[in-house]
């Protein structure tokens, strides 16, 4: 059971978390992968269960669940990546993200691991 | 408790359920046939509704402010445009015949509020057209396009059933 996706994951590196409202799920050390979702967002809660079941270790948060000034921020840096600022957006190495629940996406972005 | 407080939720979501199906049916749209996918999205409707006091989208960010989240209360102003473009709305309650019987699949689609509100803006201003002579204006519901020619616009579109505040001056 030693794909080549499990491969990159023990290979990733970590990076310090920019935005400290995230819950951390416990897995495979993937580089940093940071979700932002919201609380009733059926997408969003497919890809936490995508990510589960790849056993990976990711944070997430959801954003509606936020004080307003924690929203703006999270906002923020949603933009950064996502200009329609929508919900779930993954930031992978702060380096790349995946917009929307795209499972093979999703996939092909871990694994580059850069 | 909490048993009860589930049970008290599994009536509202079925209440509201059985609402949402009825005026789609009405109105001649389809909603997602995944039963538990769209019992989940109705009970988001359910909770941003106990939430913010209105149905804003179970996959958007409500600001709290009614007025404000106008066009992001479900059904949205921009559900027809997705099921057109997509095949289904952006949180894929509904959906269109194509989709609903598996001969399209269904892909994530982009949010397009953003960029319709940013055009909103610039638009402003230039949206009022001026046709000499017209003896009433015509208001045009912001959900299902229908168009209605009197001095106000009505209490319930008759199409797509959304209230009165959904209507924008068209003419």
């Amino acid at each position: 059971m030693f794909d080549i996706m499990t491969l990159f994951c023990i290979l990733g590196g970590k990076q310090r978390m920019k935005f400290d409202n995230f819950t951390r799920v416990e897995g495979d050390s993937c580089g940093t992968i940071q979700l932002f979702g919201l609380s009733t967002c059926i997408w969003c809660k497919k890809t936490k269960e995508y990510l589960n079941s790849k056993g990976i270790e990711y944070y997430y948060v959801f954003v509606d669940l936020l004080n307003e000034s924690e929203k703006e921020e999270a906002k923020k840096l949603i933009k950064k990546w996502n200009n329609d600022i929508s919900y779930p957006t993954i930031i992978i190495n702060e380096s790349r993200s995946v917009i929307g629940f795209d499972e093979d996406e999703i996939d092909r972005e871990i694994a580059r691991n850069e | 408790m909490s048993k009860n407080n589930s049970n008290l939720e599994d009536s509202e979501i079925d209440g509201l359920y059985r609402i949402v199906e009825r005026d789609a049916h009405e109105g001649g749209y389809l909603l997602n046939p995944d039963d538990s996918f769209t019992r989940e999205l109705i009970r988001g409707l359910v909770v941003n509704t106990k939430r913010y006091g209105y149905a804003a989208c179970p996959c958007r960010l409500a600001s709290g402010d009614e007025a404000e989240d106008r066009d992001m209360v479900c059904p949205c102003d921009y559900r027809d445009a997705d099921l057109n473009e997509y095949g289904a709305c952006y949180c894929a309650l509904y959906v269109t015949e194509e989709v609903a019987s598996g001969k399209r699949k269904l892909r994530p689609l982009p949010d397009r509020r953003e960029r319709e509100l940013e055009k909103k803006k610039k638009d402003k201003g230039e949206s009022e057209k001026n046709i000499s002579g017209l003896s009433y204006p015509v208001w045009r519901c912001s959900v299902c396009g229908y168009l209605a020619a009197r001095s106000m616009p009505p209490e319930k579109c008759p199409i797509c059933k959304v209230s009165k505040e959904r209507f924008e001056k068209f003419i």
